[in-house]
C-alpha cells in the first residue's frame, strides 16, 4: 500500500466521520492560530519598542556622561573640568571612529512665555545643527539654525510640537495646525525667534488613534476648557511601548549652543561636578545682546551632555576605546566621565521579546499538546471501532507497517488539515484583533511563526498517532477477526 | 512434495493453570488441486486448524511447510506476504470491509501486493465475473443478501490467484438453498483445478468433497480420500472410500 493510497484513505475515514474529525480538528486549529496570533502580537509589538529605540537616535549613538571621580584619583579632584568643548574638538580631531559629536548644555531652570501661557520645556537645550541628526529629529516647518545664528549667538529657537501646543493651542484646541515660525516668544524674558518647528512625534499606535479621532465628529466638551497635560492625546501606555520617548521629544527646544551659553549660563548648572573655576552670574541671563563673542567670557565652556555617534555599531568597543583615550588625555588623566549607549535598552527589549514569545511559546504550545492529545484519543476510539476492518485487512495481506502507516497518517492528515485551517483561522484572527484594537501595535505575521507552527501541528498528529498506530499494527488478526 | 505438510502441530492455550490442546500432534500433507472437507464437533480444532494453516496463526510446536517455505519460523511480514499471495481466506461472517463497495473489497488484496489501479480493476472485474458477482460491483456489503456477500468474499479470496483457499464454514451464515450455490462454485473452482479446504457441519456437503478430514479433540480422528480408493467417478459416491485412521 503505497503513501498516496494511506492519505485516501485516511482522507476517507476522516470524511466517513465528519463531525468527529472536525472536533478534534479544533484543537490543532486553536493552536496553529493562537501560536501564530500570538507570535504576531510579539512581533508588532517588538516592530513599536525597536521603532521607538530608532527614535531615540539608534544604538550609534553613546551619550558621554559625567562621573565620579575615582577612589584612587581623589586628590585631583580639583581638577576634574568635566566634559567641555575641548572634549568635542579633541574627538573631532582624534578618533575617526566617532563619526559626529553633539555638545548639548542643558537647564531646566527655563520658563517660556507668549501672553498669558508658559510653558518649561523638559528638555531645553542649546546645540549645535547637527543634533537634529544625531538625536533623529526632522524639521517639519521652517529650518534648524545655522553656523551663523551659533556663531552670533542669536534669541532663535527651534520647538517641539508640545511646546507649540502650549504656547499656541494644539490643533485638536484650535482645530488647525499653527506653524509659529516666524512668531516670537519669551524665554526668561528675552525675547526669541521661532525659525523652525519638528514634525509631532508619535508612535504608529497613537497617530493611528489621531487618525481614528479625525474621523470622528468632534466631541461636545463639558465643563470649562482645560488642558490635558503635554502628552500626545492617547498618552503612552506603559514605558514598555517607548511612548515617553515620543512625548520627550515633543516637548524639546533647541537653540544655538552659544546662546544658550551666552544668555543662559547661570542656569547651566553642573552643580555636583563643579570645581568652583567658572564664575556663575558674571554674565548669565542679563547680559545684552549678543556683542562679545563667547571666549571672553569662558575659555572652554562645560557641556552638560556630550553626545558623539560611532561609525559602525559593530566596532562599538572600539570606537569607545578610542574615545576614552582621547578624553582621558584632554582630562589630564582623571576619569570623571563614563558612556552609555543604547545597548541596554536595547538588551531590555531583547529580554521582553523573548519573555512575551516564551509565554505566548508555552500557552500554544499547551493548546497544541492539548489538541495532540484529543487526536490521539479519537485516533484509540477509532481503532476500537476498527478492530474487525483491520483484523481483516492483516488476514488478506496488510503487513504491520501498512497498518501502522495508516493509522499514522489518519493522525497526521487530521493534524495537517487542522493546521491548514489554523493558518487561515489565524490570519482572520489576526485581522480582528486589528480591528478591535486599531491603535495597537498592528501585529504582524511572520512567515517563521506559520512554518512553524504548522511544523508543530504535524509534528503532534506524528506524536499522537505514533501509540494509536502501533496498537492497531500490533493486533493479532485471530482476535480481531473474532472481536464483536 | 506436498503443497502443505504439518509436521507434529500443536496449538496450546493455558487458561488459568489449566492447558488447553486445540490442535494436538497434527501429522498432515495436502496436494495441490485438492478439495478437502474439515468435520468435526464443535471446540474440536476446526477453526485453529484452518487458521494455523492460513498463517492467521502460529502454532505452539512444530513445523509447518507450505510451498516449501517454513512458516513456524516466519517473520511476521513474510507472513502478511503469504496471506497475500498463496492463501485465500473465507469467512464464516463474509468479513468484506463495510465502508467500500464490492469492486473495493476485491481490489484490497491487490492494493496491499502493490498493483496498480487499472491491474486491480481488470482483476477484480475477473474474479467479480468468475462468482457471477459482476453486476453488483458498486454496491455495498449491506446492499447485498449474504449469499451475494459470500461470492463477493470468494472473489476477494480468489483474486490474487491464491495456492490454496480456505473456507471456514462459508455456508454457516446462510440459508441451505444459498449455502448450496455456495458450495456450487467452489465446486466449480475445484474442478478448475484450485486447490480447496473447508470446514462444515454438514455431513451432506462433507460428502461432496473427494477428501474428508475429521478432528476430534485436536486430533485427526479420519482422513477418507475418495480418490486413493480408486472411485472417481464422483465426489457424491464417497461411501466405502478408504479410511485412515491415524494415530
Ligand atoms: N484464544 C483462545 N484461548 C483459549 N482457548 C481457545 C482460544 N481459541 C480457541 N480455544 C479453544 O480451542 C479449542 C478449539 O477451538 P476452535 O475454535 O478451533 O473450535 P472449532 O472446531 O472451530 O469449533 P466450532 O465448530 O464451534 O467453530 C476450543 O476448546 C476453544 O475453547
Ligand atoms: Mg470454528
Amino acid at each position: 500500500m503505497n503513501l498516496i493510497n494511506a492519505i485516501l484513505v485516511g482522507l476517507k475515514e476522516i470524511w466517513a466521520n465528519k463531525f468527529r474529525s472536525l472536533l478534534t480538528m479544533l484543537g490543532i486549529i486553536l493552536g496553529v492560530s493562537s501560536l501564530v496570533a500570538m507570535s504576531a502580537l510579539v512581533k508588532g509589538m517588538e516592530n513599536g519598542m525597536k521603532a521607538a529605540l530608532i527614535a531615540i537616535g539608534g544604538l550609534e549613538k553613546v551619550r558621554v556622561e559625567d562621573q565620579d571621580i575615582p577612589i584612587w584619583q581623589q586628590h585631583m579632584a580639583d581638577q576634574a573640568v568635566g566634559t567641555t568643548m575641548n572634549d568635542v574638538h579633541s574627538l573631532l580631531h582624534s578618533a575617526p571612529l566617532i563619526t559626529m559629536v553633539v555638545p548639548e548644555m542643558r537647564t531646566r531652570n527655563v520658563t517660556m512665555t507668549r501672553g498669558s501661557k508658559s510653558i518649561s520645556p523638559w528638555n531645553f537645550i542649546g546645540t549645535w545643527p547637527n543634533a537634529v541628526e544625531l538625536n533623529q529629529h526632522v524639521v517639519e516647518h521652517g529650518r534648524i539654525f545655522n553656523e551663523v545664528d551659533d556663531e552670533n549667538a542669536r534669541n532663535v529657537c527651534v520647538i517641539g510640537t508640545a511646546i507649540r501646543d502650549a504656547l499656541f493651542g494644539s490643533p485638536e484646541q484650535v482645530g488647525r495646525d499653527i506653524i509659529p515660525v516666524g512668531e516670537f516668544i519669551n524665554i526668561n524674558q528675552q525675547r526669541f525667534k521661532i525659525i523652525g518647528m519638528f514634525e509631532h512625534y508619535e508612535s504608529e499606535q497613537d497617530k493611528k488613534a489621531r487618525e481614528l479621532m479625525k474621523d470622528k465628529p468632534p466631541e461636545v466638551r463639558t465643563g470649562p476648557e482645560r488642558a490635558k497635560g503635554y502628552g500626545s492625546k492617547g498618552g503612552s501606555k506603559g514605558s514598555m511601548s517607548g511612548g515617553f520617548v515620543y512625548d520627550l521629544k515633543n516637548n524639546t527646544v533647541y537653540i544655538p549652543l552659544n546662546t544658550m551659553w551666552l544668555r543662559f549660563r547661570a542656569a547651566t548648572v553642573s552643580a555636583s561636578s563643579s570645581s568652583g573655576n567658572y564664575s556663575r552670574g558674571s554674565s548669565g541671563t542679563s547680559s545684552g545682546s549678543g556683542s562679545g563673542s563667547t571666549s571672553e567670557f569662558l575659555p572652554d565652556p562645560r557641556l552638560s551632555t556630550l553626545s558623539i555617534k560611532v561609525a559602525n555599531i559593530d566596532q562599538m568597543d572600539e570606537a569607545l576605546q578610542q574615545a576614552k583615550n582621547v578624553l582621558m588625555h584632554s582630562h589630564k588623566g582623571i576619569e570623571d566621565f563614563s558612556f552609555r549607549t543604547q545597548e541596554n535598552w536595547s538588551e531590555d527589549i531583547g529580554t521582553a521579546i523573548r519573555n512575551y514569545r516564551m509565554s505566548g511559546g508555552i500557552i500554544a504550545a499547551i493548546s497544541l499538546l492539548v489538541g495532540g492529545i484529543g487526536i490521539m484519543n479519537i485516533m484509540l476510539a477509532s481503532i476500537t471501532e476498527r478492530v474487525r476492518e483491520i483484523g481483516i485487512r492483516k488476514a488478506i495481506g496488510a503487513t504491520f507497517f501498512d497498518v501502522f502507516t495508516q493509522i499514522l497518517v489518519e493522525s497526521v492528515v487530521i493534524a495537517i488539515i487542522g493546521g491548514v485551517s489554523g493558518l487561515f483561522t489565524s490570519t482572520m484572527l489576526v485581522e480582528l484583533l486589528i480591528k478591535l484594537s486599531p491603535t495597537g501595535n498592528t501585529p504582524v505575521i511572520t512567515m517563521e511563526s506559520m512554518v512553524l507552527a504548522f511544523g508543530f501541528s504535524v509534528a503532534v498528529g506524528v506524536l499522537a498517532g505514533l501509540f494509536p498506530a502501533f496498537k492497531a499494527a500490533k493486533l493479532n488478526p485471530i482476535q480481531a477477526l473474532r472481536y464483536e | 512434495m506436498a503443497l502443505i505438510e504439518l509436521r507434529g502441530v500443536s496449538k496450546i492455550y493455558h487458561l488459568g493453570g489449566e492447558e488447553i490442546r486445540a490442535l494436538d500432534n497434527v501429522d498432515l500433507d495436502i496436494n495441490g488441486g485438492e478439495f478437502i472437507s474439515i468435520i468435526g464437533p464443535s471446540g474440536s480444532g476446526k477453526s485453529t486448524l484452518m487458521h494455523i494453516l492460513g498463517c492467521l496463526d502460529s502454532p505452539t510446536k512444530g513445523s509447518f511447510k507450505l510451498d516449501g517455505t517454513e512458516i513456524a519460523t516466519a517473520s511476521a511480514r513474510e507472513l502478511a506476504r503469504i496471506r497475500n499471495q498463496k492463501i485465500g481466506f473465507v469467512f464464516q461472517f463474509f468479513n468484506l470491509l463495510p465502508k467500500l463497495n464490492v469492486l473495493q473489497n476485491v481490489e484490497l488484496p491487490m492494493v496491499y501486493a502493490g498493483c496498480g489501479a487499472r491491474e486491480r480493476r481488470e482483476r477484480a472485474m475477473d474474479a467479480l465475473r468468475l462468482v457471477e458477482m459482476d453486476n453488483r460491483a458498486k454496491h455495498r456489503p449491506m446492499q447485498l443478501s449474504g449469499g451475494q456477500q459470500q461470492r463477493a468474499a470468494i472473489a476477494r479470496a480468489l483474486v490474487n490467484s491464491p495456492k490454496i483457499v480456505f473456507a471456514d464454514e462459508p455456508t454457516g451464515n446462510l440459508d441451505s438453498h444459498t449455502g448450496e450455490t455456495i458450495l456450487k462454485l467452489f465446486h466449480e473452482l475445484s474442478r478448475q483445478g484450485r486447490t480447496i479446504m473447508l470446514v462444515t457441519h454438514d455431513p451432506e456437503i462433507a460428502a461432496v468433497t473427494p477428501r474428508k478430514i475429521e478432528i476430534r479433540d485436536g486430533k485427526i480422528a479420519k482422513n477418507v480420500d475418495a480418490k486413493l480408493s480408486g472411485q472417481h467417478d464422483g465426489p457424491k459416491f464417497a461411501v466405502g472410500a478408504q479410511v485412515q485412521e491415524t494415530a
